[in-house]
């Protein structure tokens, strides 16, 4: 398989995971630049709709529709609906903002990284987990602004010149927060749209209804694949890999920051940002897989999405669960070796006061669960993998969950110790932004082409350039 | 005089290649015949095109940089300014200059402005967006996002004779040569 001399730049053979996993290839045998084009295409343009993409769509629609109604309802009365207060501030809003942040972390590792280190797997599900990264963040991104209570005051956040004459305060991380999320959803969302300028010229080519051609015309711009084109193209989307991979890293680093820079016990700790980022990175990862299942299997596409892919996944999430785990250890043995009667009492209280169930039921999900990803059977079996991806999306929520509250919960003074148990407006602010998530997720799949058909074109083994061609 | 006006209406000779090997072949056998004002069209990047057609490369990467710099200096002004000259506090007796907390947004307005010079340098320098162009009147021109591979020597390069290059186009096995309208 040669490496996508697409995005790499470099059409050479090489030795990566194909030729070691010879069993299972990228792309299934037998495919052509014009099958691929097609049968891609064909799910936007001329397939006909499925049911089930009209049921499942009648169910997040009406969760999205919650997500309104619980906003609506939270702009009317504010955030006393929730049942976040002194001490426990920060509850199910902001475990849901670093939840949904993580997620989308998946999305910018696959498009990015995996690109900048060749991996060519990463072309069937890099689309979809672009755009799963852009709706995680708009999801992540309601909770801080409407935590803030006045949301239509929002952008007090940014820096502009005012007749009160005030400044944010830029040694607060939460201003860091601001920056590196806006960041982080601008970039994602030009990287993504960059990448998809070719297809929507596919789209617009291939398209029989004059309004459809309308649309995708002008969303191309009027892209037609010129030598020229396409090498600046390629510059462009290999420096854009190359910003958003350190950008992935600072986006979690920053909101470890927004607990690290406190005093609290159990969030003053130097171990946060490397262990928010591979925690980012596995509950994305889980999500990739709770997505790519269902996904391939409604639209046929286990020719695209290969064992190959699954399995590779089901790696990276088992490589990234055991730093996780080494995160929590490392949390328990600073805890004790720090001395600090507060840390220390954390540490236990974690595991033995009030929520003791959240934790155990995270050490659960996040630490023994994936271990079956050991064996081979574990990862190759598409049921198992599915179930488990669910398992650490829930694990992963667990743990943004008992480091907000059970370090709130008990404070430095036992006087100002309080309880947090969540409202049904916190229940229904969250599983709406599940909703609008899969909303959005519903109708990507049905107006874009969620896997990249031109690099797709270029993984095929009629993609290679002949070297007697060449010389000729 | 009859020339000029023959080549106003005229933009170029479009052949179209099977594989993205023959292309490469024959942009190389193009720029050796002499021809400079020509372009080619594939579905997806090929390395080898770019070279064959003769074409420098892309100053895309110094936009980025200077974007970066812009970014990441404009970056680190705009906290100074606001936090030790405009609007100066006293934060836990750190100095105004407290540059390690600056150093998080500095870093965000670096990777901002550069991926945004990414995306608008790489439209700009690629004319983008054109809504229309000349080869789009090429019917077959819309299997050039599909499977197909399009060679078009221009009608304003300096070699171009719609006979001889006509017959130049064929000596290379195309698929079909086709004259492209100008408008």
């Amino acid at each position: 398989m040669a490496a996508a001399p697409a995005l790499g730049g470099e059409s050479g053979r090489r030795s990566g995971m194909e030729s070691t996993v010879p069993a299972s290839p990228v792309i299934a045998p037998g495919h052509t630049f014009a099958t691929v084009t097609d049968k891609i295409s064909a799910i936007v343009l001329t397939r006909k709709t499925p049911l089930g993409w009209w049921a499942g769509f009648a169910i997040v629609f009406s969760l999205a529709g919650l997500l309104l109604l619980s906003l609506s309802y939270l702009v009317l009365k504010g955030i006393g609906i929730w049942g976040n207060n002194i001490p426990v501030g920060w509850a199910f809003d902001i475990t849901n903002l670093v939840w949904w942040i993580g997620i989308g972390h998946a999305g910018t590792l696959i498009s990015a990284i995996l690109l900048l280190l060749r991996q060519t797997w990463r072309t069937s599900i890099n689309r979809f987990a672009e755009a799963m990264t852009l709706f995680a963040v708009a999801c992540a991104g309601i909770f801080p602004l409407f935590h803030t209570g006045r949301p239509w005051l929002a952008y007090w956040l940014f820096p502009y010149p005012n007749t009160m004459g005030v400044w944010p305060q830029f040694r607060s991380p939460l201003m860091w927060d601001v920056f590196a999320i806006s960041t982080y959803a601008t970039v994602s969302f030009v990287f993504w749209f960059i990448g998809l300028i070719p297809d929507l010229a596919t789209l617009r080519d291939r398209s029989q209804s004059r309004a459809a051609r309308i649309i995708y015309g002008v969303l191309a711009m009027g892209w037609r694949g010129s030598a020229q084109h396409w090498h600046r193209y390629e510059t462009a989307y290999l420096l854009l890999a190359g910003l958003a991979t350190p950008l992935v890293v600072s986006v979690h680093t920053v909101i470890s920051f927004d607990f690290s820079i406190g005093i609290v016990p159990g969030w003053h700790t130097t171990i946060f940002p490397p262990y928010f980022v591979a925690g980012a990175i596995y509950s994305g990862f889980a999500m990739v897989l709770s997505l790519a299942i269902p996904i391939r299997a409604v639209y046929g596409l286990e020719d695209f999405i290969t064992m190959h892919h699954l399995q590779n996944m089901a790696k990276v999430m088992l490589v990234t669960g055991l730093i996780v785990a080494y995160g929590y250890g490392t949390e328990a043995f600073i805890a004790w070796y720090s001395a600090d009667k507060f840390e220390m009492f954390v540490a236990v209280n974690r595991s033995t006061g009030p929520y003791w169930w959240t934790y155990w039921l995270l050490i659960l999900c996040n630490v023994l669960a994936p271990q079956v990803l050991w064996l081979k059977r574990a990862r190759t079996s598409v049921m198992l993998l599915f179930v488990l991806s669910l398992i650490v999306n829930v694990g992963m929520w667990l743990e943004r969950f008992v480091i907000i509250v059970t370090s709130l919960h008990r404070d430095f003074l036992p006087s100002s110790w309080g309880m947090f148990s969540p409202t049904f407006w916190d229940w229904s602010t969250f599983i709406g932004t599940i909703g609008l998530f899969l909303t959005l997720l519903f109708l990507f799949l049905r107006f874009l082409p969620m896997i990249s058909i031109f690099e797709m074109r270029a993984i095929l083994p009629g993609a290679k350039v002949d070297e007697d061609l060449e010389t000729a | 005089m009859a020339q000029h006006t023959a080549s106003a209406s005229l933009y170029g000779l479009l052949a179209e290649f099977d594989d993205p090997g023959s292309l490469v072949a024959a942009a190389h056998q193009a720029y050796e015949h002499g021809y400079r004002t020509m372009d080619a069209y594939s579905p997806f990047p090929i390395e080898e095109l770019h070279e064959a057609l003769g074409a420098s490369h892309t100053r895309l990467p110094l936009v980025v940089l200077i974007g970066g710099l812009v970014g990441g200096l404009g970056g680190y002004a705009l906290q100074y300014w606001a936090a030790a000259v405009t609007y100066p506090l006293n934060i836990g007796g750190k100095p105004l200059n407290s540059w390690p907390a600056f150093i998080p947004i500095t870093f965000e307005c670096t990777i901002l402005v550069a991926a945004l010079s990414a995306v608008l340098g790489m439209l700009a320098l690629n004319g983008l967006p054109q809504p229309f162009h000349p080869v789009f009147n090429v019917p077959r021109f819309a299997l050039a996002s599909r499977n197909r591979f399009f060679l078009c020597i221009e009608s304003c390069d300096p070699q171009f004779h719609l006979e001889d290059t006509r017959r130049f186009l064929e000596t290379l096995n195309p698929l079909e040569v086709t004259t492209v309208a100008a408008d």
